[in-house]
């Protein structure tokens, strides 16, 4: 008797060793933003090919091309592109990163739904977030300071907004801070004279979300490139994909993959 | 003869055994402390060679991730030293009020009920705490006193008073322990009435041990990160009112160290701000301990 659970055990734990030597590994780590395009696709992919294990991580764009730079991921998440000096590090020490595209996102300008405003255009938004216009008034809203509301200065979304609505110019120093397009959200609702930006997939019935130069945020908007804010979101490699990792990011730029980008929240390529 | 002797050896090595093993683990803490202090130390330092210690602490401008980054922590510092005096006016009242009235007037019953609620307060996570002032207290005080955001100091001063309460609560209660009965009978015998004794006696007799409470209660504020960053609004700017929305350093540190790139200068300037909280509750709890010390022998309690 003891030696046929002997006999089990040992055959279960060699199968379980056999198991795991055949199974694929990739590791993905980096933007907050791309982690639900992530995960679940990943979960999809792993779905029809159990012998692939995907783990995902998130931590910041920036965090995910540091470890692709080190060679602790395979594929580096980013919401943002990389840097000159983020490229030349890589190159540095051997790493050659590929970009691909997975997505499309936009980033909705959002304010109190009491607001009276419904456009600004690109140059206003910038004097909003650069302190160069502090009330409403200013706009022909209301006579109400603005509460100027923003993302924690490491993540991408505040990078993307940072170069694609300010030009790289700072913040004004009392800005808000949010540690997450959430909170940015919840912090809008209840401010009357607040404004604040989020990936379009945040963006909740009780927030109004503005037209800027009279371009609405809105997938196809996103994906003509006509509404200003919008920016591709990153899946990087070193060089070009091989094996089980080319095969999952296939499957994201398929149409199944890019069918879970638009339940994500995201808009999807084709 | 030689079962007794053997007895004897044996409970001896046992004993040792059990001495050594508590040893080990009275000194691990130590053990933890030091690796603490050697990686804020290692982490923190490098960042003096990109900015100097002055501009570090007195500049004026937190931009880590622009281009060039600027590393002031001075609206950091500012903002906790508001918040933690603003939660002080706060948690002193209420925590040293609640103590005396514990401990010198309610009757034993009543104790038994309010103590353990009060204890109840300190096993509350901090992230409640914050949620409760993101969604009751600050929309509240947005709306009473007229202004653009609830999420301010004010607002973070409040809960981290409450969240205060319990620990300098205990601890003055513990300090008001410490004074010997014939203190308070001494005072009644010469005619005095209750009030008189407690302002006169009691608290002057307690007084250092409730300032150890309130250094440590004020510890508590310096260190606390997760309600600061959810209510505090974390602007980071030189606070000009208790109105405004400004940052503490640890509010700093949490929002910004999970996507800070692992060796880069932004990395190794949050670990110099953990440096900085570090050495002010240190301080904090240096002066707590002295104080505390002299107390002791004051009232011949010496150990």
């Amino acid at each position: 008797m003891k030696n046929t659970t002997k006999i089990i055990m040992l055959s279960l734990l060699i199968s379980l060793g056999l198991h795991a030597a055949e199974k694929a590994k990739i590791r993905m780590e980096g933007s907050t933003t791309v982690l639900p395009v992530a995960q679940m696709t990943a979960e999809q992919f792993m779905n029809i090919n159990p012998h692939v294990t995907i783990s995902v991580q998130g931590g910041g764009s920036g965090v995910g091309i540091a470890s692709l730079i080190e060679k602790t991921c395979d594929i580096a998440t980013a919401s943002r592109a990389m840097k000159d000096s983020e490229i030349k590090d890589a190159i540095s020490k051997g790493v050659n990163p590929t970009a691909h595209v997975v997505a499309m996102d936009g980033i909705a300008i959002i304010l109190h739904p009491s607001n009276r405003i419904d456009n600004l255009s690109k140059e206003e938004i910038k004097k909003i977030y650069t302190g160069k216009i502090s009330n409403w008034k200013e706009l022909k809203g209301a006579d109400q300071k603005i509460v100027v509301i923003s993302r924690d200065v490491a993540s991408g979304t505040y990078e993307a907004f940072n170069n694609l609505a300010l030009d790289g110019e700072k913040v004004r120093k009392d800005a808000l801070l949010n540690a997450s397009n959430k909170a940015v959200v919840m912090a809008v609702e209840r401010t009357p004279g607040g404004i604040g930006y989020v990936g379009l997939g945040y963006v909740t019935p009780h927030v109004k979300v503005i037209t800027v130069n009279d371009v609405a945020c809105t997938r196809q908007t996103i994906l003509a490139k006509t509404y200003p804010f919008s920016r591709p979101l990153f899946m990087y490699t070193n060089g070009k994909p091989t094996g089980e990792v080319k095969r999952y990011l296939d499957f994201v730029l398929s149409k199944e993959g890019q069918q879970i980008v638009t339940e994500a929240g995201f808009v999807g390529l084709k | 003869m030689k079962s007794v002797l053997q007895v004897s050896r044996t409970r001896v090595s046992r004993e040792k055994l059990y001495k050594t093993i508590f040893a080990v683990l009275a000194f691990s803490s130590l053990i933890f402390l030091l690796g603490i202090i050697i990686i804020l130390f290692k982490e923190g330092l490098p960042i003096f060679s990109s900015v100097s210690l002055m501009k570090f602490i007195t500049g004026a401008f937190w931009y880590p991730t622009h281009e060039p980054a600027e590393f002031g922590i001075l609206p950091l510092i500012l903002g906790t030293l508001w918040v933690t005096v603003g939660a002080m006016l706060v948690c002193i009242p209420l925590g040293v009020g609640a103590a005396l009235y514990l401990h010198e007037i309610a009757n034993p019953r009543l104790r038994a009920i309010l103590k353990p609620t009060i204890e109840i307060l300190a096993s509350i996570p901090s992230i409640i705490y914050g949620f409760f002032g993101m969604v009751v207290v600050a929309p509240f005080l947005q709306n009473l006193l007229r202004i653009p955001t609830g999420l301010c100091a004010l607002t973070a001063s409040l809960i981290l008073g409450i969240m205060a309460v319990p620990i300098v609560c205990s601890l003055a209660e513990d300090a008001l322990s410490f004074v010997p009965r014939s203190f308070r009978e001494a005072s009644f015998a010469l005619g005095a009435n209750r009030w008189q004794t407690i302002t006169r006696v009691t608290l002057p007799a307690a007084g250092s041990g409730i300032s150890t409470a309130i250094i440590l209660g004020m510890s508590r504020i310096v260190g606390e990160t997760m309600t600061v960053l959810m209510v505090a609004g974390g602007a980071a700017v030189i606070p000009k009112s208790m109105l405004e929305p400004l940052r503490p350093m640890t509010a700093t540190i949490a929002a910004e160290m999970g996507e800070a790139v692992i060796g880069s200068t932004h990395y190794h300037a949050l670990f110099a701000i953990g440096l900085v909280l570090f050495l002010t509750t240190l301080v904090f709890n240096l002066i707590a301990e002295v104080i505390g010390r002299r107390y002791r022998l004051k009232l011949g309690l010496d150990r």
